[in-house]
């Protein structure tokens, strides 16, 4: 098939990105023949395809999520490692470049034709312990999130933050600091902050935490000392910080915990009303996305002919390249949280 | 600045009412005058700067950021001071930020033609916790869950004096309130309240949620449906000054000059203010309906021919003070004794004294109370006889036992966002009646008027589920509003509805609420408008 229009070979649909020739497809929501996924959040990841090509540490983590690679419906699986170049069938290729967001994501850049084209994925552009950074790669149409894609975001330093959660510790010695993280990437970056800031106490989990935890230090992410809530008395954790998921900090589970101040990392806690309808008493602004002077910063860096959003808040973002007259468009995608407002609830992480 | 804007974002994140009770009394304890003293009015809702209003705050948004940037970004926060703390940029972090009563002194002298100026090197100067403490001290309205009440229980926590005692001189005084700090932290005399005509803080009741009470111990009057007032007559400079006051201590005297000038006694009454008619209790009532007290209340001045075509009343519940002598300690009965007597003292056409509803026993004023709405009487008060005339919500001495509401089935049409903690998500639900017969050629004959908007009556679990409802079922957007398909049944809840010209419907409710939701009923076997239009007593 010959490319007759300009990027005729690319095509987005409300299931994810389609490449034409070769019918590839990049993050569907269905499953695929063969699927390019750029990370592991339930959102772009799942299981079902017949071969999923992907950075080894996504297929690691695909792999203990959704059964990739494993048993009679496993399906095939290509390890795609940053910097290598896969040739897909209809002769598109597709290099993976890291894009800073978790263990293992990465952009796509599509090239056929001498058309280029980048996936962003999810990305931020702060430093992470956990996954290389993120890199800016030129390209004719860029396709990226929006999640915090709204003026009002501005993600603090982390240092601030770990600040924050460390002064509530020490205030009250008698209690313990549960901090609300998603158990993919979330957890273990606030984890290996908090070793970079000199916290070098045991960190309790919850049970759904571990699995993955174990994951990351099997790549070489040094966690420290991690115990399981499961094992540890309550007087243990006095003076301690638990990690859990999202949906456990107003749960039952939570009373086994001594005196919990109900912390949560998230970007969504730069809004009051969010941190207060969740009950949160003491909000992290700890996002793996990029915020807003990020996500226009990257548009100015990468300098496309065209921008596409894929999920978010792309109204804002819209607006913001209509100001600047550069060409962009939304795709109302499926499955990518509507308003993210509910993130964390095993829906799209922030 | 500092230290309030720290305060408010402790309180916001605060859940426990003892724990911010705490916050608050250590935040009095340990910050100087004047300071704590503009806090507990920003607390309190009695600061007021007449130049900047969150109208001008918008405006001078929009001249700073794209406007429809702006849109977008405060229809997401919810709240127009938290988009603006977001939205201005940050602040040199080791500049010096002004004190709160720095802060106070800027705000008040800003003029309607300055603010556009003035307050953008305010927000200069602050950092983003202190710009959202500047905008809701500027524009009122702190929504961190903390009421005046609890601020000043925390007042009198923090100096260990008695609630009562703070109420009482609370409306002698104003900001920074350095009279009340010297009397409760530092053993100075107390304001004088008894010499001049001041606002005391009204006794109110709590929904009846016993099965019965004993009559013995009990009294019941009927609730009528006005506004609850007071009027003061004491000690003004050289003369004496009659005042009415409102429920939250706003002086109405202004618009309803026929009471202040009826009154010559020096004396605190409590009372319903009401407009004379047939409706509320039939002729021997005598009170029109609310409606008719509406067109009276807000004005600033009052015409001849609106005091002669609406002439008001107070229908006299209480007296807290009779001839210079406070009654308030006394049980309810001896007050009412001292009432019953004052009443011939008084011009009846500005008094009436409310009626006792007199019955055997509990059974029988439960019948009596269910015959309430053909009198369209809103429903009894209980009063425990033995009761002192106490400030606040006191357990177990007043009642209000209001008659059943009424109820209709209304489909919902549009939500619009909600703000604070219901920021983002879809709260506020607008809903119609059929105009036209639903069932008779399938829906095309039939439309939808709006009659009400409700924002309550239903739990967090139902919320999430209606929020999501109407993000699936969108038709339009209108900035925070939506407009959804007609696919769910409202049982509403009311407490009374009257003719109005401000809504298509022709129809206004009092007090509509959200009683159930029908996700069973099918829209066309909602109500029509001529069921609502039945039951209108004006």
């Amino acid at each position: 098939m010959a490319a007759s229009a300009p990027f005729s070979w690319i095509e987005p649909h409300r299931h994810g990105i389609r490449i034409v020739p070769g019918d590839t497809w990049v993050d569907p929501s269905r499953a695929a023949d063969r699927a390019l996924v750029t990370h592991g959040h339930a959102d772009h990841a799942r299981g079902g395809h017949g071969t999923t090509f992907a950075t080894p540490e996504t297929l690691a983590i695909m792999a203990l999520r959704y059964n990739t690679g494993e048993g009679p419906n496993g399906g095939k699986t290509v390890p795609v490692s940053y910097g290598e170049t896969v040739t897909l069938t209809g002769g598109v290729t597709a290099t993976y470049i890291p894009a800073g967001h978790v263990l293992g994501s990465a952009q796509i850049l599509l090239e056929h034709a001498g058309e280029r084209v980048v996936i962003t994925g999810d990305y931020k552009r702060r430093a992470d312990p956990t996954c290389p950074p993120f890199e800016v790669t030129p390209c004719d149409i860029f396709i990226t999130e929006a999640t915090f894609g709204l003026p009002v975001f501005t993600h603090p330093p982390i240092a601030d933050e770990m600040a924050k959660l460390l002064g509530a510790l020490r205030t009250n010695p008698d209690a313990c600091v549960l901090v609300g993280a998603y158990a993919l990437g979330k957890a273990q970056r606030v984890i290996a902050e908090l070793r970079a800031a000199g916290q070098h106490a045991p960190i309790y989990l919850h049970g759904a935490m571990e699995k993955m935890c174990r994951l990351y230090e099997d790549h070489g992410v040094d966690l420290g000392r991690l115990k399981l809530v499961a094992d540890a008395s309550k007087n243990d954790m006095r003076g301690g910080i638990i990690i859990a998921p999202p949906s456990a900090l107003n749960s039952t589970w939570a009373r086994r915990l001594p005196d919990p101040i109900t912390a949560m990392a998230s970007g969504w806690m730069r809004v009051r009303g969010r941190a207060r309808q969740r009950g949160v008493e003491l909000p992290l602004i700890i996002s793996d996305h990029a915020d807003w002077g990020e996500l226009t910063q990257t548009i100015e860096d990468v300098a496309p002919q065209e921008t596409w959003i894929t999920h978010g808040r792309e109204d804002a973002l819209l607006r913001w390249c209509e100001l600047g007259q550069r060409k962009a468009r939304a795709l109302a995608m499926v499955g990518r949280d509507q308003e993210g407002d509910q993130e964390g609830d095993g829906g799209h992480e922030a | 600045m500092k230290r309030f804007a720290a305060l408010l974002d402790a309180l916001a994140y605060t859940v426990s009412r003892n724990r911010k009770l705490a916050l608050i009394a250590g935040y009095l304890r340990q910050t100087p005058d004047p300071d704590r003293g503009w806090a507990l009015g920003a607390l309190t809702g009695s600061l007021d700067f007449p130049a900047v209003k969150i109208n001008a705050v918008r405006n001078l948004m929009k001249t700073r950021v794209d406007p429809e940037l702006w849109t977008l970004s405060r229809d997401f926060v919810g709240d127009t001071a938290e988009t603006v703390s977001l939205l201005w940029p940050s602040s040199d972090p080791d500049a010096i930020t002004p004190s709160l009563a720095e802060t106070v002194a800027r705000l008040t002298a800003m003029k309607r033609s300055t603010v556009m100026t003035e307050l953008p090197q305010l927000l200069d100067m602050l950092d983003e916790a202190e710009r959202y403490a500047l905008i809701k001290i500027a524009t009122g309205g702190m929504r961190v869950g903390v009421s005046a009440r609890l601020t000043k229980l925390a007042f009198a926590q923090s100096f260990d004096v008695t609630v009562d005692e703070v109420e009482e001189y609370w409306h002698a005084l104003t900001p920074p309130f350095s009279q009340l700090f010297a009397w409760a932290a530092d053993g100075a005399d107390p304001p004088d309240t008894a010499s001049i005509p001041t606002f005391r803080p009204f006794m109110l009741a709590h929904p009846l949620e016993e099965d019965a009470v004993d009559l013995k111990d009990f009294a019941a009057e009927w609730k009528w449906d006005g506004i609850r007032v007071q009027v003061v007559r004491a000690q003004a400079g050289d003369g004496h000054e009659t005042r009415v006051y409102s429920r939250s201590g706003d002086d109405i005297s202004a618009s309803f000059p026929e009471i202040a000038e009826a009154l010559d006694i020096p004396a605190v009454l409590d009372g319903e203010l009401l407009v004379r008619g047939d409706v509320q209790g039939g002729v021997s009532g005598g009170a029109a309906s609310f409606n008719a007290l509406q067109k009276r209340l807000g004005r600033k001045t009052v015409s001849k021919k609106m005091r002669e075509q609406l002439p008001a009343f107070v229908r006299l519940y209480d007296a807290l003070i009779v001839d210079g002598e406070d009654l308030r300690e006394l049980p309810w009965e001896q007050r009412r004794e001292h009432l019953e007597t004052l009443m011939p003292r008084l011009p009846d056409t500005a008094f009436d004294l409310s009626q006792l509803v007199q019955a055997d026993d509990f059974t029988a004023l439960a019948e009596i109370r269910e015959n309430a709405r053909e009198d369209a009487i809103e429903g009894l008060m209980l009063k425990r006889r033995d009761s002192a005339y106490v400030a606040g919500r006191k357990a177990g001495a007043w009642y209000k036992w209001k008659r059943d509401p009424l109820l209709i089935d209304c489909v919902l049409m549009y939500a619009q966002r909600g703000s604070g903690k219901r920021a983002g998500l879809y709260s506020d639900y607008t809903f119609g009646c059929w105009a036209g017969d639903p069932d008779s050629n399938g829906l095309g004959g039939a439309e939808l008027l709006p009659v009400g908007k409700a924002y309550s009556g239903f739990t967090d679990a139902e919320l999430k589920k209606l929020d999501k409802l109407v993000r699936k079922t969108t038709l339009k957007r209108y900035g925070p509003v939506r407009e959804v398909e007609r696919t769910l049944v409202l049982e509403v809840a009311f407490d009374s509805v009257h003719t109005s010209t401000r809504h298509k419907s022709g129809l206004a409710m009092r007090f509509p609420r959200i009683h159930r939701i029908r996700w069973d009923k099918p829209v066309h076997e909602a109500d029509r408008i001529e069921a609502l239009k039945a039951l209108i007593r004006d």
